[in-house]
């Protein structure tokens, strides 16, 4: 990676884009419509994301195999996540069994988060 | 034979120094580790639809204040590399200790958050909420401290005008760091 090419005004100027970003993440939830939220606050976080990834960590001029080993990782985590998620999406079935019954709640809420 | 620069500077394995592999390699398995946890709470949060109402508690004032803190730090870390590759010592340390400056901002006001969602009640016991919540923050705010002490370490190295190359890759580990900071700022504070 080789940042003596640009000037420190080059990265402040990367610095106030992603502030940009941050404000807008703040402000768009504040309409309180769904798909806006999930745009500002979570999509948005993805662009800072690569902004911080491609400019600060000169992903975009570094070995290609990095990008690919990080991606592989990503992957691996959405392999773990698939195989769990099965199982956490679930509260009832032919494997399932409630350990903790309690009558005041529903048994298709599994409401599983108070303290134990 | 003697050894004058470690073995990681002196080396290179896929056309770069071993050093900033194995770095990249760190990144990449914290990848799992983080992304494993915060996968987690979202498959929770979408099939928990009362955990919006605990997720209002978050100060979402911190939370963005905290935000502003990591970028500006991570703006900082990179004139730092700018300035090592230079070789200016005096200018890599100031940058250096600037970062570290953005870094204890950050733990002081996360640790001010924390003392008065301890005080309301909301502790980590109280909800599988908080227990994310706190687990998910706290194992990023370990992260934070790791990286601060590396780099003040590696500041007076720099200021013997030695080892300018870890610049470098303590800065990637840094915006790691700020990355991590990027996804859990919508995840806890902003989606309520």
């Amino acid at each position: 990676m080789s940042s003596e090419s640009h000037s420190p005004i080059y990265y402040v100027k990367i610095w106030a884009l992603l502030l940009v970003l941050l404000i807008i993440s703040i402000i768009g939830p504040e309409f309180g419509i769904r798909w806006v939220t999930m745009v500002t606050a979570f999509g948005i976080a993805f662009v800072k994301a690569y902004i911080v990834g491609a400019y600060f960590m000169h992903l975009k001029s570094e070995k290609r195999i990095i990008t690919y080993m990080l991606l592989g990782m990503v992957a691996l985590l959405l392999v773990f996540v698939a195989g769990t998620m099965v199982d956490i999406m679930s509260s009832k079935g032919s494997g399932w069994e409630r350990l903790r019954l309690d009558k005041t709640i529903p048994a298709d809420d599994h409401h599983d988060d108070e303290p134990h | 034979m003697g050894l004058t620069q470690p073995i990681a500077t002196t080396r290179s394995a896929a056309g770069m120094d071993t050093g900033k592999l194995a770095l990249w390699w760190i990144i990449g398995s914290e990848i799992v580790i983080f992304g494993g946890l915060l996968m987690c709470y979202i498959m929770h949060r979408i099939f928990h639809g009362h955990w919006a109402a605990e997720a209002a508690h978050t100060n979402v004032v911190c939370g963005a204040l905290n935000t502003f803190v990591l970028l500006t730090s991570s703006l900082f870390i990179v004139l730092a590399h700018q300035a090592a590759e230079q070789k200016n010592r005096i200018k890599t340390f100031t940058y250096i200790w600037l970062t570290i400056g953005g870094g204890l901002t950050f733990l002081a006001i996360k640790s001010y958050e924390w003392t008065i969602e301890i005080m309301h009640g909301y502790t980590m016991g109280k909800s599988l909420f908080w227990s994310f919540y706190y687990t998910a923050a706290g194992l990023h705010g370990l992260h934070v401290i790791g990286g601060l002490a590396v780099m003040a370490w590696i500041s007076f190295d720099v200021l013997k005008g030695k080892y300018f190359n870890r610049v470098e890759l303590i800065g990637l580990y840094w915006h790691f760091v700020d990355i991590v900071w990027i996804f859990l700022f919508p995840l806890l504070y902003i989606a309520k």
